[in-house]
């Protein structure tokens, strides 16, 4: 059977990455320190796709991903990867949203996107580590879910059997499609880049960013192709394109807020220094039980 | 009515430890609040399952037992909670922050729109002003976690939308029984009321859990080593003085890497996250990678021959030698001053 497959990606700043300029002085995060990237288990995700894809002649595998302008650069990295098309959402009403707020704006988008039996993205994103996002657009599309993914091991008749992460362990289950996954890192890495598809793909642009290209008084290399080859126009999709409700997307949809927000500096607490010799040692242990913090 | 309820995770008819230390969190808020805790328990032939939660301070628990409840698939256990809660209107619900709380926390959120904060650190209770509106909530769970790898510490409230829905890893809250005595009330609930029969459309075909090795996420003292270990036979040195100490071994990324000891062991953001009252790092220089995995440690001691390391900027104490040189003294200076 040919499959329908919906790759949610994120655009995330590389947190694993954070470097001795990623705070500025007065210890808020300098965000233009931290490379944009392709959430890694996105990756994972997007792999597992792919895979369905090589193995199901005939399934289309279409990136979704919520952003700024610039996030298009997920939709073109996950063509460069095999993925057939793609879908930006992109607005100011989805700004500052939360998990449910982000997750309320991926489900209507994947009803207009309308047809689809996997629905498939990483297990968190490593900006938020929360993992919600994927079991919370299953719940709002009526569908079941299996998260912590290793990897899909076969679909056939509309039912899929995969491998997943327990606590402790590994399970195997079976599910009716369609059906949302969420991959886990430990999943095969993504394929790298197809050089011909980035051949392909390079010039593909979203309306921000050429936009963004025009504001700069750069004019656009080579305008005609976008009228010959319209798969280089990528996609963007306001809240009015998916017809969302504005009032559940964004902060005004988001039950949760942040109140407070502390940066962690690595300071020097108060240390001692002692040396290795017998009679420190022993002080240090001494001190240790008196106050029990060994018993 | 209103009242801080924990979900209680099974493995087969055990209750997770995690949802116990979670009921010594949720009974302590309850007191706060002047409300009860309420403690869910869904699962197969779970007879008698109160006796394990009672003695937490619970005041009422909710069994679901049924045949399809276990092992755990997200559906029929989405709907217990969802159903539920749409009864008992709780205002506070938590649950672990493990593979089926993170699978299972979102769906209910998702269906009751109200928030979720995940991996929370600290639970506490307090007012929020929301200056904008000229609202001032009051008793609010405030829901505090690291965010963005760990280099922020957000405090979240959900000031509108009930339930305040957060998960809390194993290991982070302490468990502490109030009185094994305790009364509360069992109330054994008709599942089908709650799960309709179409939910069960996920198999669980094959299972293999394995008991843990170690207890490392919830040890009070760890004694990790690092790539200054040098050898697997460098960390047995670590393993006899945990032995002393009743500590758990841990390694950086580098000893694991080196083969030096187990990848389970791994101390960091991409291994376990500890907090321990005591760590004890032996040989680590203290990446910020590994930090983001310790550094909400009581007390920190680093051995290291190297003045330098990183690691000693967030040490309490700082040991200037090696550890063939030090390990071994600490183990003959604790045999000597103990008891």
């Amino acid at each position: 059977m040919s499959l329908k497959i919906v790759v949610l990606a994120k655009q995330v700043p590389d947190t694993r990455n954070v470097g001795k300029d990623a705070m500025n002085a007065d210890g808020t995060i300098n965000r233009a320190a931290l490379p944009a990237i392709f959430n890694p288990e996105d990756l994972n995700a997007l792999e597992q796709a792919l895979r369905l894809k090589d193995t199901h002649p005939g399934s289309t595998v279409t990136i979704l991903t919520m952003g700024p302008g610039r996030a298009a650069e997920i939709i073109r990295e996950g063509l460069y990867r095999g993925a057939d098309n793609g879908y930006l959402l992109t607005d100011r009403a989805f700004a500052g949203a939360d998990t449910l707020a982000t997750s309320y704006a991926l489900a209507t988008a994947i009803r207009k996107i309308g047809e689809y039996d996997i629905i498939i993205g990483g297990r968190q994103a490593i900006d938020g580590d929360t993992a919600q996002v994927g079991p919370q657009v299953a719940e709002k599309l009526g569908l079941p879910q299996v998260t912590y993914v290793e990897e899909i091991q076969q679909v056939a008749d509309g039912r899929i059997r995969v491998k997943r992460h327990i606590d402790g362990g590994v399970e195997t289950v079976e599910a009716p499609l369609p059906i949302v996954l969420t991959v886990n890192g430990s999943a095969a890495p993504c394929r790298p880049r197809n050089a011909k598809l980035v051949m392909k793909y390079k010039r593909a642009l979203g309306g921000q960013e050429k936009a963004a290209l025009e504001k700069d008084g750069v004019a656009l290399a080579y305008a005609d192709l976008y009228e010959k080859r319209p798969y280089l126009n990528l996609v963007e999709w306001s809240v009015a394109d998916v017809n969302g409700d504005t009032k559940q997307c964004g902060l005004s949809g988001s039950p949760t807020k942040v109140k407070k927000i502390e940066n962690i500096v690595f300071q020097a607490k108060e240390s001692k220094t002692i040396t290795g010799s017998d009679a420190d040692v022993e002080n240090l242990i001494v001190e240790l039980l008196a106050n029990h913090t060994i018993g | 009515m209103n009242n801080v309820f924990v979900y209680c995770e099974m493995e087969g008819k055990h209750v997770a430890d995690v949802s116990l230390e979670l009921l010594t969190k949720g009974r302590k808020l309850a007191d706060e609040l002047g409300c009860q805790l309420e403690a869910i328990c869904a699962g197969s032939d779970l007879a008698d399952v109160e006796k394990q939660v009672l003695p937490y301070g619970v005041d009422r628990v909710h069994v679901f037992d049924a045949p399809g409840l276990f092992p755990y698939t997200s559906l029929p256990h989405t709907s217990i909670l969802v159903n539920l809660f749409k009864e008992e209107k709780p205002q506070i619900c938590l649950m672990g922050a493990t593979v089926i709380g993170r699978d299972l926390g979102p769906r209910v959120s998702s269906a009751l729109t109200s928030g979720l904060t995940a991996d929370c650190t600290q639970l506490e209770i307090g007012n929020h002003e929301d200056k904008k509106n000229g609202i001032t909530y009051e008793n609010l769970l405030y829901q505090i976690r690291p965010a963005f790898g760990g280099n922020i510490v957000a405090t979240i409230v959900n000031p509108e939308h009930r339930p305040q829905m957060a998960t809390v890893r194993e290991g982070v809250m302490k468990k502490e029984i109030v009185n094994e005595n305790y009364q509360g009330e069992v109330i054994r609930h008709d599942v089908a009321k709650y799960v309709p029969e179409t939910d069960y459309v996920v198999k669980v075909i094959d299972r293999h859990v394995e008991k843990a090795k170690h207890n490392l996420k919830g040890a009070p003292i760890v004694i990790a080593g690092g790539y200054g270990m040098g050898s697997k036979e460098g960390f047995d040195m670590l393993y006899e003085l945990a032995k002393e100490l009743h500590a758990e071994v841990g390694a950086s990324r580098a000893a694991v890497d080196a083969g030096f000891c187990e990848h389970d062991r791994q101390i960091g953001q991409t291994g376990v996250t500890v907090h321990p009252k005591l760590y004890i790092a032996c040989g680590i220089s203290g990446q910020i990678q590994h930090i983001a995995g310790m550094q909400d440690a009581g007390i920190i001691i680093s051995v290291n021959s190297d003045p330098n390391a990183p690691i000693n900027a967030i040490a309490d104490y700082v040991i200037n030698g090696t550890v063939e040189e030090v390990i071994p003294k600490m183990i003959k200076y604790y045999k000597k001053n103990s008891k």
